[in-house]
């Protein structure tokens, strides 16, 4: 295919980030090359193009010519941080972010802070400084360069500690500084180097040319892979068709193994060198357990170090470990293997298959490269893995009294059982020392067992000599039943750990995804995260989120009782975190010194929150616990995120509402209000006007109009004022003591005489006194019994019925009317809310949402049914507790006619 | 104290709102009442010493005086009937305005025939027309000296607070009682709050003298206030 079209990938990777500072590295091949110098001179020279450029950290080694070039050139002062009783400067980071240049000079990329500073580096100062937009001018020399770390180890035989990852380089511009070899040697031997005292005698071996030569051309080898990528990619973003290589793609497989380190590293080299894209594969055996905590650390690291070199890390769980990477090599067209060669015992192949045999018959075209380790490299594989189980007591003393036993038992019958059934016996403790307790027992058993047949049974017996060679075939069979059965129990037991440990993990993470599913309150789906987490882990845990401020605050605690104390500088590293979206604090690498570890909340709308956590006792948190973490801080986020959007769905909601409402206000009340107003105005500029044509009977007829124009005004007017005390939340119960038939009496009494309308009342003779708002329930009752009037005929009946019902009262309002629509009995207590009827009924919707508030104000209920043969039956409940039945006073006796005693 | 007739009896009006005046005065004035109006609540108090009016309507929104001050400081001097002709529909402001000395209150917007009807009766009650032995109403008959109760013409048992409370609601037939002025006269001062009395015994004397206790003719509710005996 050919590539004439431009790559907008890499037109993207040519536009430089936006807001993010730009890098430019002053790359050298060794010390005393000049590299400070040049920095200096170059920003000067931005200095006096009027550029802002501030020098946040510069070492002069004490050199005359580079002072003089610092000078004039604002400078931070550096800050003294307090370390095992001596005080070290260092660069004050806050105080450059707080300045804002528009440059920072920041020497010597590859320094390692102090502990106690805010990162254990100084390149991850420097991405600090970039992240807050502001351009870094640095230098490095070579060696310090991540992938290069073993070369220059073996060219040199100095060991580097101070790195550099790759992926820091990979975006900077980088300016090489270059002087021959020989100048360099005359520098150092002129004193012109910098050599710290004690380094001097390793330095003196350093500076030889052989050693200068070889990293010189790994500096100019760099920058020229460098430039070449640039060209491509300036190539490809311009569609210039050129001879770039094809498209090759690296995979390194990695293990729990130190010796995966340089794997990968010769990878990124490898793929640098093609300017291939490159893979890190890690297959999660079933049956190759990474056992301990220790191992699993190690892979972690590995995988960061593939991911900070660039690779695409990728874990696999698989049977089959060839399978799996040739499956993905072939998914991904890899070009290139890279596999470590184990250093097993042969046997051990024999009996497992060697992987990379397998991955290199079966490779199809793929070039697969083998690397084999030095044995340095695996012996600290095994090492913490044997030591870390501690010595048990308990199975050594059974398996000495077992085989005793056994000893004891079998002697006696030794020429009735014979050898073969003795063996036999003593087999039993090993395997069940196997089953029991593992491997290291099992062949303890073995040993022992054979020790003591060959002493008590083989002849000549009590001597630890044989005759018959053929034993000694025995008691290798049976140490090595004892060593296999050992291991494959081991194995076992590691796996059903492992699964139970999964199982618990991921069964763990779905019952809290499920939980907080079920959730739409942020504090109850606050509360299940930081009790889950801090359950698992065993710590205290809390969530702090920004406030109404926008300022980080707990919002949620594992322990209510025993609160973490979040004093400033935890919440300066909770904000930190918040900020830079990284795992920070105790146990991390960045900001060790804090009480807690602080995992970022993380969506993709971005962070949300911080979980802190500190565990209970001195320990830190290993890394599976860490994953588990960020796995559960993720959950969070989401969960958080999606309350937050449901909270912002309700707001839009409201507002449409509250929109919908306003346009039924007006259109209900201008209709409302207009039509009494019409017939008002009409008839009065009608009498005003032509007094003298109407006869008195058109007279009265025209006064009446404006009377029932006006009285229904009134009624609109109140019901308003109602809706606005209601809505106010200035409805205040005025409750008192209050006879039910009487109030509904006086209600029917006012709908009579409003409507002329004759109201059926059917009303239980033990009403109990009731302590309610006569007057609101009164406006209820009328409101019922008005609706009811305004729908229904006016010959049809209109009833109301009172009762008592256990604890409540109930009052029903029963018309004949056209009845209410199932799916509207809910809608008519909306504001607003009117039926579509054909006839037209003057109301404004607000009736039934007056009485809904009442009742409720009350405690009560309202609800609308169907009425038996046709109509709707409101009914509204009032709750009756013995506080609300009204004491009810002595009977006293009739007066007795005509009796004064009284008067 | 002088009888007067609802024919030539003098009104004065505290309000101050000129339409509403202009309203009252064109009608009661047809009805033969010599109007006299005032706007503010420091003139209708000196208005009232000098006019000597039979009834003042007075406005509880005035622009110098609340109108329950008002009724207060009449209330220093002189016993004229005053009807409250407010805007103000809450119950306790029209509780307010009745314990404070007022015999009436009407809400605005009112019907001409009932404002003229509370007019009448407070004309009534000021003449001391109920000053008799025996009080007749419809249906009903209370001979005081005898404290014997009619019901069309039957005579009815009642206990001693049954009665009590009859004889002050009839004494005060038309007018307004707050729950308040029942209770301290019936009962007395200490009984004031418990209301559930009152209900009890209104019940117990609607059955004995109303023909339907359900809708009664003669003790009228007056919401969240209290009775009217008509």
């Amino acid at each position: 295919m050919s590539e004439k079209r431009a790559d907008p990938e890499a037109i993207l990777a040519c536009i430089k980030e936006d807001g993010r500072g730009a890098l430019t590295i002053f790359l050298g091949a060794a010390a005393g090359v000049g590299k400070t110098y040049s920095m200096l001179e170059t920003a000067r020279e931005r200095l006096e193009e009027g550029l802002d450029v501030l020098a946040g950290w510069v070492e002069t080694h004490g050199r005359a010519d580079t002072e003089a070039l610092l000078k004039g050139l604002p400078a931070i002062p550096p800050r003294s941080l307090e370390y095992q009783d001596r005080v070290f400067a260092e660069m004050d980071l806050d105080a450059i972010l707080a300045r804002q240049p528009a440059i920072a000079l920041v020497d010597e990329l590859a320094h390692t802070n102090i502990p106690g500073s805010r990162h254990p580096k100084r390149y991850q100062d420097v991405q600090e400084l970039l992240a807050a937009g502001i351009d870094v001018y640095t230098t490095l020399n070579i060696q310090h360069l991540e992938s290069l770390n073993d070369v220059v180890a073996q060219i040199t035989g100095i060991n580097v500690r101070e790195t550099v990852p790759d992926k820091i380089l990979e975006n900077a511009e980088i300016q090489l500084v270059d002087v021959p070899p020989e100048e360099l040697i005359q520098r150092f031997k002129d004193g012109k180097v910098y050599v710290p005292d004690k380094a001097a005698e390793a330095l003196h071996k350093f500076f030889r040319p052989g050693n200068i030569n070889a990293l010189r051309e790994l500096a100019l080898r760099h920058t020229a892979q460098r430039v070449d990528q640039q060209m491509e990619t300036y190539m490809r973003a311009h569609a210039i068709a050129g001879p770039w290589s094809a498209g090759e793609k690296v995979m390194v497989c990695i293990s729990p193994s130190p010796f995966a380190a340089r794997l990968i590293r010769l990878a990124r080299r490898m793929a640098a060198n093609m300017q291939a894209e490159w893979f890190a594969v890690y297959i999660d055996a079933s049956n190759h357990v990474p056992g301990s905590e220790v191992e699993h650390g190690r892979l972690l690291k590995n995988m960061q170090l593939s991911e900070e070199l660039g690779a695409e890390t990728v874990t696999i769980t698989g049977n089959d470990v060839a399978e799996e990477i040739l499956s993905f090599a072939r998914k991904h067209n890899i070009t290139q293997i890279i596999i470590g060669k184990p250093l097993k015992p042969l046997f051990w192949e024999w009996l497992h298959g060697s992987v990379v045999d397998q991955v290199i018959k079966r490779s199809e075209g793929i070039s697969v490269h083998v690397i084999s380790g030095k044995q340095s490299d695996n012996a600290s594989h095994h090492g913490p893995a044997i030591s870390r189980e501690p010595v048990r007591f308990f199975p050594y003393v059974a398996l000495l009294v077992m085989i005793t036993l056994i000893t004891v038992i079998a002697f006696p019958l030794n020429s009735y059982l014979g050898p073969v059934n003795i063996a036999m016996l003593y087999l039993l403790p090993v395997l069940l020392s196997a089953v029991v307790w593992g491997q290291h027992y099992s062949v303890m058993a073995a040993i022992l067992g054979v020790i003591s047949f060959d002493f008590f049974f083989v002849p000549p017996t009590f001597r630890f000599t044989v005759y018959d060679v053929r034993y000694l075939i025995s008691f290798a069979i049976f140490l090595l039943v004892a060593f296999l059965t050992g291991s494959l129990s081991d194995r076992l037991r590691q796996n059903i750990i492992n699964a139970k440990q999964r199982e618990a993990r991921t069964s763990a993470l779905y019952a809290l995804s499920r939980e907080i599913a079920a959730t739409n309150e942020l504090d109850k789906v606050l509360g299940q995260v930081v009790r889950k987490v801090s359950e698992i882990v065993d710590s205290q845990v809390m969530i702090l989120l920004p406030n109404a401020d926008d300022q980080l605050a707990i919002r949620a605690e594992s322990d209510a009782q025993q609160q973490i104390q979040v004093d400033e500088n935890e919440k300066a590293v909770a904000i930190w975190v918040y900020e830079r979206g990284q795992t920070a604090g105790r146990g991390t690498d960045t900001l060790v010194g804090a009480d807690c570890t602080y995992v970022p909340m993380r969506t993709e709308q971005g962070i949300l929150g911080v979980m802190g956590i500190r565990p209970q006792g001195p320990g830190h948190l290993s890394a599976e616990q860490r994953r588990l973490l960020e796995a559960f801080a993720s959950l969070g986020a989401v969960a958080i995120n999606r309350i937050q959007l449901v909270e912002q769905a309700k707001v839009t909601h409201l507002l449409a509402e509250s929109e919908r409402l306003h346009t039924a206000l007006f259109n209900s009340i201008s209709h409302e209000l207009r039509t009494p107003l019409t017939s008002i105005i009409g008839a009065v500029t009608g009498l005003v006007d032509e007094d003298e044509i109407y006869s008195p009977a058109a007279r009265r007829d025209l006064l009446q109009t404006i009377k029932q124009g006006a009285l229904r005004m009134d009624r609109l007017v109140n019901n308003l004022l109602d809706m606005a005390r209601v809505e106010s939340g200035y409805l205040q119960l005025n409750k008192e003591w209050c006879d039910l038939q009487d109030l509904i009496g006086v209600a029917a009494g006012r709908v009579d005489a409003l409507r002329s309308r004759s109201i059926k009342i059917v009303a239980a003779p033990d009403l109990p006194l009731a302590l309610i708002d006569f007057v609101l329930i009164e406006q209820v009752l009328v409101n019922l019994l008005d609706n009811a009037a305004k729908y229904s005929g006016p010959d049809l009946e209109i009833a109301i019925t009172a009762a008592r019902h256990g604890q409540e009262l109930q009052i029903a309002v029963a018309d004949h009317g056209p009845g209410i629509p199932e799916e509207d009995r809910e809608l008519v207590f909306d504001k607003f809310y009117r039926l579509r009827t054909t006839r037209q009924i003057g109301g404004t919707g607000l009736g039934l949402t007056i009485c809904k508030a009442i009742v409720e104000a009350h405690g009560g209920q309202i609800w609308v049914d169907g009425n038996q043969g046709g109509g709707a039956v409101v009914t509204f409940t009032l709750p009756l507790d013995e506080t609300t039945l009204g004491k009810i006073p002595e009977p006293e006796m009739v007066e007795d006619a005509g009796d004064d005693s009284g008067g | 104290m002088m009888t007067v007739e609802a024919k030539g009896a003098r009104i004065i009006i505290i309000d101050d709102e000129p339409q509403v005046r202009r309203l009252l005065k064109v009608a009661l004035t047809a009805h033969n009442f010599e109007v006299k109006e005032t706007a503010t609540g420091r003139e209708g108090i000196e208005q009232s010493a000098i006019f000597r009016p039979d009834v003042i309507i007075l406005d509880l929104s005035l622009p110098d005086l609340d109108g329950i001050e008002v009724v207060r400081q009449l209330r220093e001097w002189t016993q004229v009937p005053v009807i409250i002709l407010s805007v103000r529909e809450q119950e306790h402001d029209k509780i307010a305005a009745l314990d404070a000395g007022a015999d009436d209150y009407v809400t605005k917007p009112f019907s001409m025939g009932e404002l003229l009807a509370r007019i009448r009766t407070a004309l009534r009650h000021a003449s001391g027309a109920q000053n008799e032995p025996v009080l007749t109403f419809e249906g009903l008959a209370i001979d005081l000296t005898r404290r014997q109760v009619l019901v069309d013409n039957k005579e009815i048992k009642l206990t001693p607070t049954e009665y009590e409370l009859l004889r002050t609601l009839t004494a005060n037939a038309g007018r307004v009682l707050t729950h308040r002025q029942l209770m301290r006269t019936v009962w007395g001062p200490a009984y004031e709050q418990e209301t559930n009395y009152l209900r009890v015994y209104i019940r117990q004397l609607r059955h004995k003298i109303e023909p339907d206790p359900g809708r009664p003719r003669h003790i009228v509710t007056e919401p969240g206030v209290g009775y009217r005996f008509i």
